[in-house]
């Protein structure tokens, strides 16, 4: 039932029922959007990033049922929100993870980042990126240790070897894979993020049914091109490297962690890729974004009152 | 009140850490071992039981208008003795507590207690209060170090527990980690205290940091 007669008027900014869609659908959406990375990532890491993967959204979903349980309020593990929790902090660790660390990953996420603020909507920091930085600082041998690519299913042995990045911050270029390679995510990393294509086809997924929309994506990955640009290194790589691509589509645009109005979305993403070119350029470690999304979710209650918008005949501040 | 409620108010009820949030610095600084937790605890309980008792003897000659230069130069003189003994007698914490041994000479809770209470109260009672703060503060600290060496580097006053059979976590021993675990411990006090020991209604929405960005401020609204 859409209303043609006020069809011109820009409407933004939570909340307005618009129509049927629910929490449940959208993270199923989410969930859908995520698949084709999943697949990439069994291809190019072996049955091993299943188990991971099951492990976590298992480790999840109990850990919100079980707070849910305590603290006697109704559970919300119906509305698959630990579901996409589990996948992402599934997504952003090497392969050869062990199990019991990324069930504190797990915890961190849900119980700490999440329920504790208050459950789904409350959260003031994404949880899947809270759980890598806090697994980054606790395990970090764990954390870089990535796995080369195999794609042989059901490998057992892992062989050890630097990210695109890691390379790239060492400065070893000549060792560099080819862009293509980049873009379809044969290449070593976290489990999720290799294949830009893959996250790619996910994003535009999400863009086309309207679960997100495309400012942030575009402004966090258009800085880095103009960053890059600018530092005279080649942009199709730094986005397609290390968790630009994952961070751009899925985590940067988690609803409560992001501004509400588009020009904050701007700020937004903009922040984002800038203090992940940083990182990545000037910075200790070789990857940033995980940082840059966790710190400019710190800042988006400012940004939300830098870019609130002026009433329409107002001016004057109604106090 | 008597002395011995002196005493317990500042290990519970008013624990200048956990409930106060007073020394917030030296507290997340230096508790990255629970020795050195136990170290910067009794060393400054000894400047405040010290500070206290001669603040409080002090009280009729110092004139008001120059009352926190002079509970500084005493409260400096205090630490500059325990920094001596310490650097003779237990080199190793010396070393590793290193520059927040000086900067006790600005801990707010010894200047807090001189202004709050020893310059108001007889000398014993003072003396009670500096014990209670001083015990307060080394638990806090303690547990604070003993709970980020622990889950750290698995190790408990230098003694391997756990760290050969499980990997420790390495967050706990960054600042990260001391943030963590001193939200975790006055959310524990709080919920052991049923929220008695922070007097909400002292406390205010109005001066809560995140007032403005929280929309329920005017009415006073937060917990729900």
């Amino acid at each position: 039932m859409k209303n043609y007669k006020y069809d011109n008027l820009i409407v933004a900014s939570s909340p307005h029922l618009v129509d049927s869609i629910t929490t449940s659908k959208i993270m199923a959406m989410v969930i859908i959007a995520l698949m084709p990375a999943f697949a990439v990532s069994i291809w190019v890491f072996g049955a091993r990033a299943i188990f991971l993967t099951g492990i976590c959204i298992i480790a999840c979903v109990v850990f919100e049922y079980l707070f849910n349980k305590i603290t006697k309020k109704p559970s919300t593990i119906g509305d698959f929100s630990a579901v996409v929790t589990g996948i992402l902090v599934a997504f952003n660790v090497p392969v050869n993870f062990p199990y019991w660390m990324a069930i504190i990953g797990c915890f961190v996420a849900i119980i700490i980042a999440k329920q504790l603020f208050g459950g789904i909507g409350q959260n003031f920091v994404n949880p899947a990126i809270t759980a890598r930085v806090v697994l980054f600082l606790a395990f970090s041998t764990e954390m870089t240790s990535w796995p080369t690519p195999q794609r042989i299913f059901l490998a057992t042995d892992a062989v050890t070897g630097a990210t695109p990045l890691a390379l790239f911050a060492k400065q070893n270029f000549d060792q560099l894979p080819s862009n293509t390679e980049m873009f379809l995510g044969t290449i070593g990393g976290c489990i999720g993020e290799t294949s830009a294509l893959a996250l790619l086809i996910g994003g535009l997924f999400l863009l086309f049914k309207k679960i997100i929309s495309p400012t942030i994506p575009v402004s966090f990955l258009g800085t880095m091109v103009v960053i890059s640009l600018i530092a005279g290194i080649d942009p199709i790589f730094q986005i397609c490297a290390g968790g630009a691509m994952i961070g751009a589509f899925f985590m940067a645009t988690d609803y409560s962690t992001s501004p509400l109005t588009t020009n904050g979305k701007i700020i937004f993403g903009i922040g984002c890729g800038l203090i992940t070119m940083v990182i990545r350029l000037f910075g200790n470690y070789p990857e940033g974004v995980s940082f840059s999304i966790l710190f400019m979710n710190l800042i988006v209650p400012h940004i939300d009152n830098l870019s609130r918008r002026k009433l329409y005949g107002g001016g004057v501040k109604n106090d | 009140m008597t002395k011995l409620d002196l005493i317990k108010n500042g290990i519970i009820k008013e624990n200048p850490v956990l409930v106060l949030l007073l020394g917030a610095c030296p507290t997340l600084a230096v508790t990255t071992s629970a020795i050195n937790g136990l170290g910067m605890g009794v060393s400054t309980m000894t400047v405040l039981i010290c500070s206290n008792i001669v603040i409080s003897l002090l009280k009729s000659v110092i004139s008001p208008k120059v009352r926190i230069p002079c509970y500084i130069v005493v409260i400096a003189g205090f630490v500059t003795m325990v920094g001596f003994l310490l650097n003779a007698y237990v080199p190793d914490i010396y070393d590793s507590l290193g520059l927040f041994i000086p900067l006790i000479v600005v801990n707010c809770i010894i200047l807090g207690r001189a202004e709050m209470f020893a310059s108001k109260n007889s000398v014993l009672n003072s003396a009670a209060d500096g014990i209670g703060m001083g015990l307060g503060f080394t638990l806090a600290l303690f547990l604070m170090g003993a709970i980020r060496e622990f889950l750290g580097a698995g190790t408990l006053f230098g003694f391997t527990i756990t760290a050969n059979i499980i990997k420790p976590m390495t967050i706990f021993a960054l600042p990260p980690g001391g943030f963590f675990v001193f939200g975790c411990l006055v959310a524990l006090i709080n919920f052991i205290s049923k929220g008695r020991a922070i007097k909400k209604t002292e406390m205010g929405c109005s001066n809560c940091p995140s007032a403005e960005a929280c929309g329920k401020s005017e009415k006073g609204e937060c917990n729900n």
